[in-house]
């Protein structure tokens, strides 16, 4: 195991050449170990079973997980690369590359579309900069050209009974109306402007 | 709109004279917190000291008694499922939770998570103590990321009141709980799928047999897995006792069960009634105030968008025992059949997780249809050749009707496709995909041959 982590450290980047991105391996903060650590002793059974929650920690801090990170955790939970490459790649909710300043969840299935959630996507799409229609059918996040706004159409958020509803970031929103959306984000490019551009 | 952190909800603040909120009583107040200080003014925590008193065979046994039956889905009876665990085995046994509410027209585990998680937690005490368990997870989609942190807040509050933790209460029991996060994929509701989540690995379901949860479960060790609600059932079992419990449900169905409602009606919510206590008639007319205005109901989805959709006007035909033991058949208008398991299952549809979609004239069901298509396209996990070929299958076809670009052998085609994975698949999945395609077909048969009868204009052309 140790012999595949250090094989695959020496053929990444090398961190000194300024010209190659920073990998985010080499820049973990203390606190985000410190969360790492206390969330392994949650799983006495199975470390593996903190891989989930640990790319939840990384992508919360990092804002998306890269090679390097999938390297670090696999090493840091005994485990080969591809066991942690096969989560990122599965799971929706989890990206490779970097997001804007706030994430537009639009929820897509029936219920929300029965109140209006595709108008709703349109008009956040329009409103963003984004084509709609490109947005729909893309798979994962599409950010927006002012890079304040990363859209997604999303499968149902559980909140049937107050549709058309969104999840910003981690906060619910209910009931949309049509009229709603320039005053969110309006109130979303105030936020993201008093807040330093790190995630 | 704008619900940040107040979670507006889909509540009155009176309920319906046909609801009985137990599981929804406290957290329906507008002032109800979701701290322990609130809870314990409430009553909280009073069934668990109760519990420890008693022997964990005496909580099974009470479970079973109750009737009680899985609000998840697959309305399995709580006591059964718990009896498949063998406290004397001496292996480790887990309780995993599941709140991975992604049903859609589901959304009542949503509420209990994010206002009432003391709720959620006494219930796990009490279960963990009647299976011998010493370690729990709940599984909360990430989606819920106000959930997890209140859910996480309380468990540490009630660690602190010792309510969770080591020794629990000054007994010799001990138990551990954690939050666990999804990462938003829909099948990690299915529950052996859920295991593997758990254990950090892609949440392919297992095949069982022999991958029973209560045999080889977490850790391949004897595992229950409950979904949210049910866990909060458990302390109002011990609370009523199981006889009043039951008493409020029918014979095969206990307690109360949640339906929520959604689409084209005038109050949707979230509505806790005494299991198989109204008609279909009564939650549409009484409780959600009806159709829109200048409306009239077309389609009812019954239990989550994996049952089978129901037809307004459609008869169903039911057998019933007469007093001298021989059968009568009677003919049920849709609207008068009761919403509990049997009833639905007898009106070949599902009381699934009690999410109810209503789609009124106005909607067509292909447009419906191929909505879901698309839910099941985007969410099947890829293990099984008919799910992951078949679902996406099915979404391109009615994608294509609705364009216009449909040929008269669409619909057979996919009730073929959809006839040939249900059944074929490891998990419950296969049946969820198929299950909205052969019922919308079979019973809007129009909407279908309209879309279908339309001429291939562009083909000629390329």
């Amino acid at each position: 195991m140790a012999q595949i982590s250090n094989h695959t450290e020496t053929t990444s980047q090398n961190p000194n050449n300024s010209q190659t991105p920073s990998r985010q391996a080499d820049n973990i903060p203390a606190s985000l170990l410190q969360q790492i650590n206390e969330t392994i002793a949650r799983y006495p059974v199975s470390k593996r079973s903190a891989s989930l929650p640990i790319l939840h920690l990384w992508q919360n801090h990092f804002g998306y997980i890269d090679d390097s990170a999938i390297e670090w955790i696999a090493h840091l939970l005994d485990l080969q690369p591809i066991n942690i490459y096969e989560l990122v790649t599965f799971y929706p909710w989890f990206r490779q590359s970097p997001p804007a300043k706030n994430i537009i969840r639009v929820c897509r299935t029936l219920s929300c579309a029965l109140a209006g959630s595709y108008e709703i996507f349109d008009k956040f799409c329009h409103a963003i900069g984004i084509d709609p229609h490109l947005a729909a059918h893309h798979d994962g996040l599409i950010n927006s050209p002012c890079g304040n706004f990363s859209i997604q159409f999303v499968e149902c958020l559980a909140s049937c009974g107050t549709a058309p509803v969104c999840l910003i970031n981690d906060d619910l929103y209910e009931k949309l109306t049509p009229n709603d959306i320039p005053k969110i984000l309006e109130k979303l490019k105030t936020n993201s402007e008093q807040t330093p551009n790190t995630p | 709109m704008s619900a940040n952190n107040s979670f507006p909800t889909p509540f009155s603040p009176t309920p319906h004279p046909l609801e009985r909120r137990i599981i929804f009583a406290n957290l329906t107040k507008p002032d109800y917190k979701p701290d322990l200080i609130t809870y314990l003014a409430h009553g909280g925590y009073n069934e668990l000291r109760k519990a420890l008193t008693l022997k964990p065979s005496e909580i099974v046994a009470a479970v079973k008694a109750s009737n009680l039956r899985g609000r998840g889905g697959a309305a399995f009876p709580t006591g059964v499922k718990w009896g498949f665990i063998n406290p004397n085995d001496g292996k480790s046994h887990y309780l995993v939770v599941n709140g991975d509410e992604s049903e859609p027209g589901t959304f009542k585990d949503r509420y209990i998570l994010h206002r009432d998680p003391h709720q959620l937690l006494e219930g796990i005490a009490i279960s963990a103590y009647a299976l011998d368990v010493h370690l729990a997870y709940i599984y909360i989609r990430c989606e819920f990321p106000h959930a997890a942190r209140i859910v996480s807040n309380a468990i540490a509050e009630a660690r602190a009141a010792g309510f969770l933790g080591p020794n629990i209460l000054g007994s010799s029991f001990s138990l551990d709980v954690f939050v666990h996060q999804g990462a938003g994929a829909y099948i990690c509701g299915e529950e052996t799928s859920l295991l593997e989540s758990l254990e950090g690995k892609r949440p392919y379901p297992r095949i069982k047999p022999p991958y029973f949860p209560a045999v080889y479960g977490l850790y391949m060790q004897p595992t229950v897995v409950n979904n949210v609600e049910t866990i909060c059932h458990i302390k109002h079992i011990l609370r009523l006792g199981p006889e009043e419990y039951a008493k409020m449900g029918t014979p095969g169905d206990g307690g109360t069960r949640t339906l929520c409602v959604s689409g084209d009606v005038q109050k949707p919510g979230a509505y806790e009634l005494p299991a198989g206590s109204v008609t279909l008639r009564q939650l549409l007319y009484d409780i959600c105030g009806g159709p829109r205005p200048g409306r009239t109901f077309k389609a009812v989805i019954p239990g989550g968008s994996s049952a089978k959709v129901l037809r307004i006007g459609e008869k169903i035909i039911t057998k019933s025992k007469n007093s001298d033991g021989s059968l009568s058949e009677k003919q049920t208008d849709i609207l008068d059949v009761i919403m509990d398991a049997s009833n639905l299952a007898a009106a070949g549809t599902m009381i699934g997780s009690g999410g109810v979609i209503v789609l009124d004239d106005s909607r067509n069901m292909l447009w419906a249809l191929n909505n879901l298509n698309l839910f099941y396209a985007h969410e099947s996990c890829g293990q099984c050749t008919p799910c992951r070929e078949g679902s996406l299958w099915m979404a391109k076809i009615t994608s294509r009707m609705l364009s216009g670009k449909g040929v008269p052998s669409d619909p057979r085609t996919l009730l073929s496709v959809a006839n040939n994975i249900a059944g074929r698949t490891i998990c419950a999945f296969g049946e969820a995909c198929s299950w909205p395609t052969q019922s919308f077909v079979e019973k809007f048969p129009e909407d279908f041959e309209a879309a279908a009868s339309n001429p291939i204009t562009t083909l000629t052309a390329a």
